[in-house]
């Protein structure tokens, strides 16, 4: 979706504040909001990329206002009522349903060492013919999906070459939607900073994406 | 702004802290009230609240995300990081490794795990200066690294990290050469970069773990160098 969080390339949003000596949570609130994420997550009821596209529908105003864990949160609850593994009920009650049996929570004290140590692999070894080779010029595609996609709008239609084939990956468009892992090569993608910018850009300089197939088309 | 955001929140975010207050209308008020914070002072108890009624209804174990807060508060964090840079350093073989698969090179240290499951290294030199971002959200290889700090996950670095690296390099106060190139890494899949910086001069007679004290987060990043060490420091 062409959404706030696509801000590539976007002027206005002020200095970067750099804070020294950064705790890695402001407030106990924002670990609570992390674990409770990696938690559920082990429930598999959803994916990385469905879960990454519940905070890009924030909208925009809200997505700019809010907290990085704040935008987590909102997530989390539309997740967990999407998924069924709460109700909206339950959420505006705080009490589980009357009747409800009690799960067995998937994660646990013992398995925290593995699950920090565990792959969420999104490699696929699968043989998926490339569609591109190494130092082949390529286009992104123009497209506008309305759900998720990592293309983004700042290398649409612009022109690039394949740096290297990273191999067999799923594909978030159809993953977040539940539609399929589609598995197709990705491959990493240098734009000049020229094609993308134009001549104010430095001719030294250069972004590198990682795109799938579906993203790009033959130069 | 308040339609969107109540069309959005009321119906879930807002009724999670209105279960502990108890009055949902109160809870809006106390919403609009604070409008303009950066962080509304109920989302305390709207998490509270979320996380007792996972725990009620056995879908998280409390003692589980008490050991998933410390192991990124304490454990995983960008001292994994520096001890791979510092190896890379002081052995060529392992820098090689590194450079060709580093993800069985990070692992021969033992670190590896939840976004960092695609790394890959890449070379700062004289001539070269990479710089990773992700614009789309907050991809960040946690296991060398930990969790990305707030700078990173920002509207101005995602914003302006690809359209003017050397401006945001400026704003962390490195200044390149002109002719330098800077290759900026935008996370858009599921590989996950590391800057291996330059070794920095006067750090020659340094051990591996004095060197690897010398690695900032900030450096791993792109976003400044390794500074020499003070005068008087050796091995």
């Amino acid at each position: 979706m062409n959404g706030i969080h696509d801000m590539g390339g976007m002027h206005g949003m002020g200095p970067i504040q750099h804070e020294n000596n950064e705790p890695v949570f402001h407030a106990p609130w924002e670990s609570r909001v992390f674990a409770i994420y990696i938690a559920t997550s082990a429930w598999r009821r959803w994916n990385i990329d469905a879960a990454r596209h519940s905070r890009e529908v924030i909208p925009p105003d809200e997505y700019l206002r809010m907290s990085y864990y704040e935008k987590w949160f909102a997530g989390q609850v539309e997740l967990l009522v999407k998924s069924g593994l709460v109700t909206a009920a339950e959420i505006e009650s705080g009490v589980p349903a009357p009747g409800t049996a009690k799960a067995t929570p998937p994660m646990t004290v013992e398995k925290i060492p593995t699950t920090v140590a565990n792959r969420i692999n999104a490699r696929r070894d699968v043989s998926v013919a490339p569609r591109f080779r190494t130092g082949q010029r390529v286009r992104a595609r123009n497209m506008h999906p309305v759900g998720h996609t990592r293309l983004p709008r700042y290398a649409r239609g612009k022109f690039g070459t394949i740096e290297r084939d990273h191999g067999v990956f799923v594909f978030p468009d159809t993953n977040s939607q539940f539609l399929g892992e589609k598995p197709q090569h990705v491959y990493s993608v240098r734009f000049t900073a020229r094609e993308l910018w134009g001549q104010q850009a430095s001719p030294q300089d250069s972004v590198y994406l990682d795109l799938w197939d579906d993203y790009l088309e033959p130069a | 702004m308040t339609t969107n955001r109540r069309d959005f929140l009321s119906a879930a975010v807002t009724a999670a802290g209105a279960a502990v207050t108890g009055d949902l209308s109160h809870s809006n008020q106390h919403e609009h009230d604070h409008e303009h914070q950066a962080v509304p002072s109920d989302l305390t108890l709207r998490v509270k609240a979320l996380e007792s009624l996972l725990v009620e209804k056995g879908l998280v174990d409390r003692p589980a995300l008490d050991a998933l807060i410390d192991a990124y508060e304490h454990k995983i964090g960008p001292r994994n990081g520096a001890r791979v840079i510092a190896r890379a350093w002081v052995d060529p073989a392992y820098k090689q490794r590194l450079l060709t698969d580093a993800n069985a090179a990070i692992a021969e240290l033992g670190y590896g795990g939840q976004q960092g499951e695609h790394m890959q290294v890449v070379e700062n030199s004289p001539k070269v200066h990479n710089l990773v971002v992700c614009t789309l959200c907050s991809c960040y290889p946690w296991s060398v690294l930990g969790l990305p700090p707030v700078w990173y996950k920002s509207a101005p670095y995602r914003s302006r990290s690809v359209i003017d690296p050397r401006g945001v390099l400026r704003e962390f106060g490195l200044e390149l050469p002109e002719d330098a190139e800077v290759r900026v890494w935008d996370s858009t899949a599921e590989l996950r970069y590391l800057v291996l910086p330059e070794r920095p001069a006067g750090s020659e007679g340094l051990s591996e773990e004095a060197l690897a004290a010398l690695v900032t987060r900030d450096a791993m990043v792109g976003v400044a160098k390794v500074m020499s060490p003070p005068k008087g420091v050796s091995a």
